[in-house]
């Protein structure tokens, strides 16, 4: 690594009188400033290319493999691989992406109004708030989504409450549940764990967004003639954009590929894309590659769908 | 979206802004306190106290930002006590200006037409933005402007809806002395070119006296005293509205009868001045009797002084600034240690500190006023509002 030309031109235009030594020693000094700001970064950079490229090269190359757990697997750049897993589990791919943008939405309208008044009504109760929306990561994802099969038990009070007001039979019309007087192993629970475990991902982000709106711009547009809730469409909702785009991605990806929720939550019907890459890897299928190709599809496909998410929200406002 | 249009906003209505013993508090604390004032329609009136002392509490209950513990506001004999902030013929330009960061100049002149269904926005914004001088950058966003510009659009988004009010909460508070002193020739010239009602809020009395027609001086929730500036300035009826707007020599005293058309007052010392008997307002006998510093002249012996003039002697001359247009003295005389003298520069002489010096005043210039006030009530608002 060579010191940048320039610096070391500019040095002798402005001493003419320098000796070789003097000369020296100011390169020294300069090849050492250049190098730095890399010496910060290798850590980094060594980190991403051992679990983050290495691990990307493994499974995209285990994707195109063929063989079986009995013979070991070869790479055969069968990329038909792709082919055969969506034929076998676009059901459960399509279930997935369900599941997260619904869970998705459904953070999205519950963390509006709930940042909203954290961020402008909660005055002093604030940070204690921000602390309680937090509070749940103090207990482990399993134990605290393995308490939604108590609350929401067919003998709970959440069931037998949702019987008295006639809840479960509009549920199971719409096709959440199956049965009149049961919640759990239906897409209803699933969607459920999943909205309370990603609820502060969501939240977070708009709070920190709605926090830095000056709460004079309400009484502008008030004074401008908008009322409360045309105040919050045309100025806290897109000056707090960014963190909505933020907060919504946050709860979206991992989402996407979760199958805690699924398989604690929900039964065979609710079989999510996580839950056959699972059984394929590590399970009773047995077939590497299907896995890793589906882990590939899933990784893509979240890709393609936050950049076009991104560039929509980014270009224009999504109203 | 046309249902935010109201026959007010609409500017149906029209008429003198009333405030009907407005009360206001907080918790314990009572902001503005049986407020009785009527601002005539379309002149310029001003709000001027130290902060805190319920003017903008004062404003915010005009726009509806704030509602009144007790009393009534009414535009014309319309009670908009209780109308939402929303649907009031009165708009705001606020103190930090709050711009909409996410809109550009012009989006943010449009605004209040575009909440009323205004169909075609297009003229009456480029309109606007050639009032206030910005139509070359009308596509730009708040934060690439500068602190007068933003305070132009600001103006302007509130203008645009010709509301039957306009409040304006110390809007040159944030520009820099020269800039401010530009933009209030300005807003008076928009508010004769207009015509609306502007109530002006600001802590500065220099301000309140270039712009408005009436100024309501404002002390802990209360006003103080109401009129025009010169009225304000010449014949002040307390000492807060004495100290607080311009500088005043205060000077107590006991009155002592009556000579012609003035009230004798007897300093501390013995020495006697005349007041106006039309400009004392002290119901007792205490009387403080007030000159401001520019109706004091000074003169090296009493034998210069000319005829039917207050005088005190014995007086030295304890600190001399030059400041160009004007010397400004302090002297300690007989009845009082510190009396301020501004003298204009017209060549004459120059006093240095500890010369013995006479000072005198025509009699009609001075006013009285009650002694059992605080002698020196809003001296300390005053540099507090200055600083």
């Amino acid at each position: 690594m060579s010191a940048p030309p320039a610096a070391a031109e500019a040095v002798e235009e402005l001493a003419p009188g320098v000796t070789d030594a003097e000369r020296r020693a100011d390169r020294r000094v300069l090849r050492r400033r250049a190098t730095l700001p890399y010496l910060l970064l290798a850590p980094g950079i060594i980190w991403l290319v051992a679990f983050f490229i290495v691990p990307m090269w493994s499974i995209v190359s285990t994707s195109v493999e063929t063989g079986s757990t009995d013979t070991g697997f070869e790479l055969s750049w069968r990329w038909a691989n792709f082919g055969d897993v969506w034929h076998n589990w676009k059901e459960q791919i399509i279930r997935s992406l369900e599941y997260s943008v619904m869970c998705t939405v459904f953070c999205l309208l519950l963390a509006l109004p709930l940042a909203y008044f954290i961020a402008f009504k909660a005055g002093r109760w604030k940070n204690l708030l921000m602390a309680l929306v937090v509070a749940p990561f103090f207990t482990s994802y399993l134990i605290r989504t393995l308490a939604w099969k108590t609350i929401l038990a067919d003998d709970g009070w959440v069931v037998h409450t949702m019987n008295t007001l006639h809840i479960t039979p509009l549920l199971s019309g719409m096709g959440w549940t199956y049965s009149d007087n049961s919640v759990l192993q239906t897409p209803f629970s699933v969607v459920c764990g999943m909205v309370y475990n990603f609820l502060p991902f969501t939240v977070l982000p708009i709070y920190t967004a709605m926090e830095k709106i000056d709460p004079r711009l309400h009484e502008a547009g008030q004074d401008l003639y908008a009322s409360a809730w045309a105040t919050f469409r045309k100025v806290t909702f897109p000056l707090a954009l960014p963190g909505i785009v933020g907060g919504t991605l946050l709860t979206f990806i991992p989402a996407v590929g979760d199958y805690t929720n699924a398989a604690m939550l929900g039964g065979p019907k609710t079989r999510v894309i996580g839950t056959v890459i699972e059984q394929q890897i590590i399970g009773t299928g047995g077939n590497l590659p299907y896995g890793a190709a589906l882990s590939v599809m899933l990784m893509v496909g979240t890709l393609v769908i936050t950049l076009a998410y991104i560039k929509r929200a980014g270009t224009e406002e999504i109203v | 979206m046309s249902k935010n249009t109201d026959a007010l906003a609409a500017g149906g209505v029209a008429g003198d802004l009333r405030l009907v013993n407005v009360t206001k508090r907080f918790g314990d604390f009572t902001a503005v306190q049986d407020l009785t004032l009527t601002i005539p329609q379309g002149s310029f009136f001003a709000l001027l106290g130290a902060s805190g002392c319920g003017k903008t509490t004062t404003l915010r209950m005009v726009s509806g930002l704030e509602e009144p513990t007790a009393g009534r506001v009414l535009i014309g004999d319309h009670d908009i006590t209780r109308l939402r902030p929303y649907k009031r013929p009165v708009n705001t330009v606020f103190q930090n200006y709050a711009l909409f960061p996410h809109l550009t100049i012009a989006d943010n002149i449009a605004f209040g037409l575009k909440r009323r269904g205004v169909k075609d926005v297009g003229k009456p914004v480029q309109a606007m933005l050639d009032l206030i001088e910005l139509s070359h950058i009308g596509s730009r966003k708040p934060n690439q402007l500068s602190g007068g510009q933003q305070q132009r659009v600001a103006l302007g988004r509130a203008l645009i809806n010709q509301p039957q009010v306009l409040l304006l909460d110390e809007p040159l508070g944030a520009l820099d002395l020269k800039l401010r002193r530009q933009m209030q020739i300005e807003l008076k010239r928009i508010q004769t070119e207009v015509g609306l009602t502007f109530v002006h809020v600001t802590h500065d009395q220099e301000e309140a006296m270039t712009m408005a027609d009436t100024i309501a001086v404002m002390n802990h929730g209360r006003v103080e005293q109401l009129g025009s500036p010169t009225d304000l300035y010449e014949n002040p009826k307390t000492t807060f509205v004495a100290n607080f707007l311009g500088q005043s020599n205060l000077l107590p005293g006991k009155a002592s009868g009556t000579v012609g058309e003035h009230v004798q007052v007897v300093l501390q010392d013995g020495t006697r001045v005349l007041i106006p008997a039309a400009r004392n307002h002290a119901a007792g006998e205490d009387v403080i009797v007030g000159v401001r510093p520019e109706k004091v002249s000074i003169h090296a012996s009493a034998d210069e002084v000319p005829d039917g003039r207050n005088v005190l002697t014995g007086g030295t001359v304890v600190d001399t600034s030059f400041v160009g247009v004007s010397t400004q003295y302090i002297v300690k005389a007989s009845g009082c240690d510190e009396l301020g003298v501004f003298v204009q520069n017209d060549g004459a002489q120059i006093f240095r500190p500890g010369s013995e010096v006479v000072v005198s005043w025509d009699p009609s210039q001075g006013f009285g006023l009650d002694g059992k006030q605080d002698i020196d009530a809003g001296a300390e608002a005053d540099l507090e509002a200055a600083s």
